[in-house]
């Protein structure tokens, strides 16, 4: 209890540190260029005193929950040698990690108000509605995707570059064809993908498959699954536009 | 009082969001893997924490410092803040100059605070057997995100076509990929992904629909966006950068 209490004051000093420079971006501001007092600031206080603990409770998860899981399921499905159970794993994992993510729907609202104001769909709130899903879908499904291509590239040692270069590719081709509309909202949603949750146990997959694969470095192989989730939505994005204009 | 049941919508929130990701581990878990978990008790405690973390982190972040960020969002960009210039309908970007170093500085702070990242940069630091170093390498990312979300903002401003930078961006990256050393590749790609989030993306969202609405000819729907494809891109540039510079100087102090 002793030494778990030590290691989490210390964890809370290191969220402090790690807060300190927004903290003190936004009171410079506030205070030198806007010139407006700080506002309420017992609130401010009592909200940084939260963020700190907060932070300091999700390091100490991290370790002991996120990491761990991510590692033994990587080395378990390693064991097992069923890669095609591991793809599905990959590909839930992917897919049920990005459906739900908040970010996103706030993303997909947005979206189809640029795409009713563009006349790319008819500005019935109905066809919003079914334009920010299908988005959300197709999202969603990209970034399964994408990890499921993560763990075969793992898994087979292709080379990282190759992989995302071939990604770069995609993106520039599809730039070409895609609506305007869609343009900024697929280069942001690669972006907004990636959660918090999402990136520790996607890293531990990783890193675990690569330290558990023989062959394999954990350095060299076991990153860019993150990479890819963030590359593959771009380019779903701008299909999914690209076909609701000419089918819609 | 009220700030406690706002707390427990927090939490609420935060509990559906990982409900997801627990239901799919438990279910490969219990029907593919069907071996029990290492340390059950240990890891699922570890999850409570999580969960408690991110609740009141996200909070934390709701009550002080998002309202603050994003009123100064409003405020640098607003017109008479700007000055006279946008008066003639007509902007100099120059005019922008106090957006640029907020755009900046808040990149750099927001990057460092951002919880993935220091995950994602502490897995780098044990793997590497601390060759590369955890507060190295994000203060790269933020250096990176920085520069990205500053240029971004004066994209804006400009009105330039947003997919010109970003394939720029694409071939810089191609461009480094081939003089870096391997290990680094993979964080690097991976660090410009794990940027975005939390803190983020509500913050720079702010500063994009902010600055789009007041600059002359921009519209918030279709300009507003594209901040975080740059917040994106640019720590993967200034990671690659970091570790060629690293290289580079091991080698100078090898062959001195």
């Amino acid at each position: 209890m002793e030494f778990f209490r030590n290691r989490f004051f210390r964890q809370l000093a290191s969220s402090l540190l790690n807060l300190l420079p927004i903290v003190t971006v936004i009171l410079v501001f506030q205070i030198l260029i806007i010139q407006a007092p700080v506002p309420d600031a017992a609130r401010l206080l009592v909200g940084m005193l939260l963020v700190v603990l907060g932070l300091g409770f999700f390091m100490q998860g991290l370790e002991q929950g996120l990491f761990p899981i991510g590692e033994a399921i990587a080395h378990a499905f390693a064991r097992k040698g069923s890669l095609l159970w591991l793809l599905i794993f990959g590909f839930t994992l992917g897919f049920g990690t990005t459906v739900a993510e908040p970010a996103l729907i706030a993303i997909a609202q947005q979206a189809a108000s640029i795409a009713a104001d563009g006349g790319m769909i008819s500005a019935t709130a109905a066809a919003k509605a079914s334009y920010a899903l299908g988005l959300r879908i197709t999202i969603a499904l990209s970034v399964g995707f994408a990890v499921m291509i993560g763990v075969l590239r793992i898994v087979f040692g292709w080379p990282l570059p190759y992989v995302i270069i071939a990604g770069y590719c995609g993106v520039i081709l599809m730039t070409l064809f895609a609506p305007p509309e869609v343009i900024g909202i697929a280069y942001d949603s690669g972006g907004v993908t990636t959660s918090t949750i999402t990136v520790p146990l996607v890293t531990a997959l990783g890193v675990g498959l690569a330290s558990a694969i023989k062959g394999r470095n954990p350095m060299i192989d076991g990153f860019g699954l993150i990479a890819f989730a963030s590359l593959t939505p771009m380019i779903f994005v701008m299909g999914y536009g690209a076909f609701i204009k000419w089918n819609g | 009082m009220e700030w406690l049941s706002h707390l427990w919508a927090t939490g609420l929130g935060t509990v559906r969001d990982v409900l997801p990701i627990a239901g799919i581990i438990l279910t490969f878990q219990l029907l593919v893997i069907r071996k029990p978990v290492a340390n059950p008790k240990r890891v699922l405690t570890g999850f409570v924490y999580v969960l408690i973390g991110i609740a009141l982190f996200l909070e934390g972040l709701e009550m002080a410092l998002f309202p603050l960020g994003k009123l100064m969002a409003q405020q640098l960009t607003d017109p008479v803040f700007i000055g006279a210039n946008s008066v003639a309908g007509h902007v100099q970007w120059q005019a922008y100059f106090w957006v640029y170093i907020f755009a900046a500085c808040i990149g750099f702070s927001s990057a460092l605070a951002e919880p993935s990242l220091i995950a994602v940069a502490l897995k780098a630091e044990e793997i590497s057997g601390g060759a590369i170093k955890a507060t190295g390498l994000r203060l790269a990312v933020a250096l990176g995100a920085a520069l990205g979300i500053a240029l971004g903002t004066y994209r804006i401003v400009t009105g330039t076509a947003l997919y010109i930078y970003i394939i720029a961006g694409y071939i810089i990256v191609i461009v480094q990929t081939a003089y870096s050393p391997r290990v680094i590749v993979g964080l690097a790609y991976d660090s410009g992904g794990v940027t975005t989030s939390t803190v983020t993306v509500p913050l720079v969202t702010a500063l994009g629909i902010g600055l789009a609405s007041s600059v002359p000819g921009r519209s918030p729907l279709l300009d507003g966006f594209g901040l975080i494809a740059f917040t994106c891109l640019f720590p993967i540039i200034s990671v690659l950068a970091y570790s060629q510079i690293a290289a580079w100087r091991a080698r100078r102090v090898r062959s001195v």
